[in-house]
């Protein structure tokens, strides 16, 4: 099991280094000049050129990307160029290792972007995660159960009607009329436990979460109904009715323990992707989280920031991988190794 | 009156089609510490009516009438939560693949003594060794080892004298075993046909196995019912009806044994054509599509009219549902000596 882990890591490191080659190359196969957008709407070609050597941009690809892993190793100081740093030593900024680049855009290092919008964008992704788990999960079952009744028809309908509307529909309805018009809550602004203790940070959490839920609910809805419906066939189940077993422990302890499997695939996955930021509602709340910075640094051509934040969501997914295969181990007998 | 009294059963599921009749007006006895054999195609009925024994047919989806008296209780005017109780308590069900039939989670110490917490308001440690116990019984080796296992750690034959111990572990008076042996090897086979023989004797159950396989009839079975579908067409003792069938079905079933045993002859001939639907069946006599002996019936009355189950040319207790007057003189000119050349030419020398 450990070296398995290791195994996976040291893969994952792998699939990281090649994923950033893959950006750096993708950046600049694009037509837009990044030294042009950086030097603004009043740039002669000189000014163009100098603004290039001063990003760097100027240096074949493969060595701003072998750059930029030095970095991550040793640390880096910016400017890059050296004989900028001699004439200005005070506006020079050092950045430790691991450093994942200098945003000139926000004159931030990118690891200092990411601390500041990353408890935003994990903060809204844990509790859309409870909340949806819980009712999808739970009218998923109900569904289920009542296979066929009014009951299963009207959850799996308002389901598929929730699933058909966009998140920045929804967000920006409960916005306008829960927050606006109605007034039964806040108009919500990202707080921290430290600015306003627990109660105020899960209540500036409540609309974004919600929306996000929404979302994910309708789909978990139905892939818990189908889970669950095809475990109920399986020979397992009716092995347990035979015993004599009541309905209810028929279905937590054999039914639902089977139709856990797919979901903890689902659930690990998709919570992976939405640490890495929830753009559309981040951006309709105007929460400063991970997906709205990603949604900057790609209107700005911030190479440094769409660079760390890749690299970011993608450590999140392969991370999330090997939880969610480590988990099948503790779920499934059958998948644990020696 | 007899132990288990199956009359008039019928398990009809009503779909979009129509109404599919899997089982329509079964009716059979059994004795405690008896067999019976229930045979036929997949597809006959075989499961859908013992799964109707059980109890385990969904009101939803299925419309269950008749009458069936276990000990003079008629299962099917019980309540819900009065069927849970007795389900794997005094009727129990051993399934056809142990290992999806078994949760592939839950150890099989785990799932054996579920079944006996069902029933008894036990510690879980009791329970564990009631489990334990019944695993030696049915000759798992180490079973206190064994008892923490998966059951995918189990080979075949293993796993199913596991769901064997499950099954028996809190002695029911009927024991319905759904092709026992169709997923295991042919030793296998042997052993765990053996070990329910003994089992059956210590506890003086009533047995129901349900079978494609004739060999299988032939070691097990006092009484046999023949079913196509979904309807007794031959019920009588397992001696009479391996040896004098009477109804074309069976001897179908017959033509298309292999016979391993000599240098015979005999040819391995299948039955032509396919179970016929449950939901459209044909007129008159079901088998009469596939049946090669209708021309022998003078009229169109295979055809046309449904033959009862009803004594034969030979004993009281010999029933067949066939149109045909001289059944045993069809057999024995036609039949036999396909099957069974030798035997043949032995009752002519």
């Amino acid at each position: 099991m450990y070296a398995y882990v290791v195994r996976r890591l040291f893969v994952g490191v792998i699939m990281l280094i090649a994923m950033s080659l893959v950006t750096f190359v993708l950046f600049f196969a694009s037509p837009i000049d990044p030294a042009r957008y950086a030097c603004g709407k009043n740039c002669s070609p000189e000014l163009r050129e100098q603004t290039r050597n001063a990003l760097g941009y100027d240096k074949p690809v493969i060595v701003q990307w072998t750059d930029f892993l030095k970095g991550i190793v040793q640390g880096r100081d910016y400017p890059d160029d050296p004989e900028l740093r001699a004439a200005a030593p005070e506006l020079v900024t050092h950045c430790p290792a691991p450093c994942f680049g200098y945003s000139v855009v926000n004159t931030k290092t990118v690891n200092e972007e990411i601390k500041e919008a990353f408890p935003v964008s994990l903060s809204i992704s844990v509790a859309a995660v409870v909340l949806w788990l819980f009712f999808g999960v739970l009218l998923g079952v109900m569904a289920a159960i009542r296979r066929g009744t009014i009951v299963d028809r009207g959850i799996v309908a308002a389901a598929l009607v929730l699933y058909a509307f966009p998140s920045f529909f929804i967000g920006l309805f409960l916005l306008k009329f829960i927050a606006i018009k109605w007034e039964l809550v806040d108009v919500p602004v990202y707080t921290t436990i430290a600015e306003g203790g627990i109660g105020g940070w899960l209540s500036s959490l409540l609309l974004p979460a919600v929306t996000l839920a929404m979302l994910y609910m309708a789909g978990y809805v139905r892939m818990t109904r189908a889970f669950v419906l095809e475990s109920m066939t399986e020979d397992y189940v009716r092995t347990a009715r035979a015993k004599g077993l009541r309905q209810n422990k028929v279905l937590v302890k054999h039914t639902m323990r089977a139709a856990l499997t797919p979901l903890v695939t689902l659930i690990g996955l998709d919570f992976a992707g939405l640490m890495g930021g929830a753009i559309i509602t981040e951006t309709v709340f105007n929460y400063n989280g991970l997906g709205k910075l990603a949604y900057d640094a790609n209107t700005t051509n911030d190479l440094p920031t769409i660079i760390g934040l890749v690299l970011l969501l993608g450590t999140f997914v392969i991370l999330a991988n090997i939880i969610v295969d480590m988990l099948y181990a503790v779920i499934d007998p059958r998948v644990r190794v020696g | 009156m007899a132990f288990l009294s199956v009359r008039d059963l019928k398990v009809h599921f009503p779909t979009v089609d129509g109404v599919v009749k899997a089982t329509d007006g079964l009716s059979f006895e059994l004795e405690k510490g008896r067999t019976l054999g229930i045979v036929g195609e997949s597809g006959s009925g075989k499961s859908v009516s013992s799964s109707a024994i059980l109890g385990l047919h969904r009101k939803t989806s299925a419309k269950v009438s008749g009458e069936i008296l276990l000990d003079g209780t008629d299962l099917l005017t019980l309540s819900d939560e009065q069927m849970r109780r007795r389900r794997g308590k005094d009727v129990a069900m051993i399934f056809q693949d142990p290992l999806s039939a078994m949760h592939p989670y839950y150890s099989v110490g785990n799932q054996i003594a579920e079944a006996y917490r069902v029933h008894h308001d036990v510690s879980k440690r009791a329970a564990k060794a009631r489990a334990v116990e019944m695993l030696d019984r049915v000759g798992i080796p180490q079973p206190d080892r064994r008892v923490d296992d998966y059951p995918h750690q189990f080979s075949g034959g293993m796993r199913q004298r596991a769901m064997i111990a499950m099954g028996l572990i809190n002695n029911p008076s009927l024991l319905i075993a759904d092709e026992p042996t169709t997923a295991l090897d042919v030793t296998v086979q042997a052993q765990i046909l053996d070990l329910l023989q003994d089992l059956q004797k210590e506890f003086e159950s009533a047995v129901i196995i349900i079978t494609h396989d004739l060999g299988v009839i032939a070691e097990m079975a006092d009484e046999v019912l023949v079913m196509y579908a979904g309807r007794a067409v031959e019920y009588g003792s397992g001696n009479e009806i391996l040896t004098h069938p009477e109804m074309p079905y069976t001897w179908g079933l017959l033509s298309s044994v292999p016979d391993v045993s000599g240098d015979t002859d005999a040819r391995l001939i299948p039955i032509p054509g396919n179970p016929p639907s449950l939901l459209n069946p044909p007129s008159g006599c079901a088998f009469h599509p596939r049946c090669p002996h209708r021309d022998k019936v003078p009229g169109d009355l295979c055809f046309t009219t449904l033959p009862e189950l009803a004594p034969g040319t030979r004993t009281e207790t010999h029933l067949k549902r066939c149109h045909l007057t001289d059944p045993d003189a069809v057999y024995e000119r036609e039949v036999l000596p396909e099957i069974a050349p030798d035997l043949v030419e032995e009752s002519h020398s």
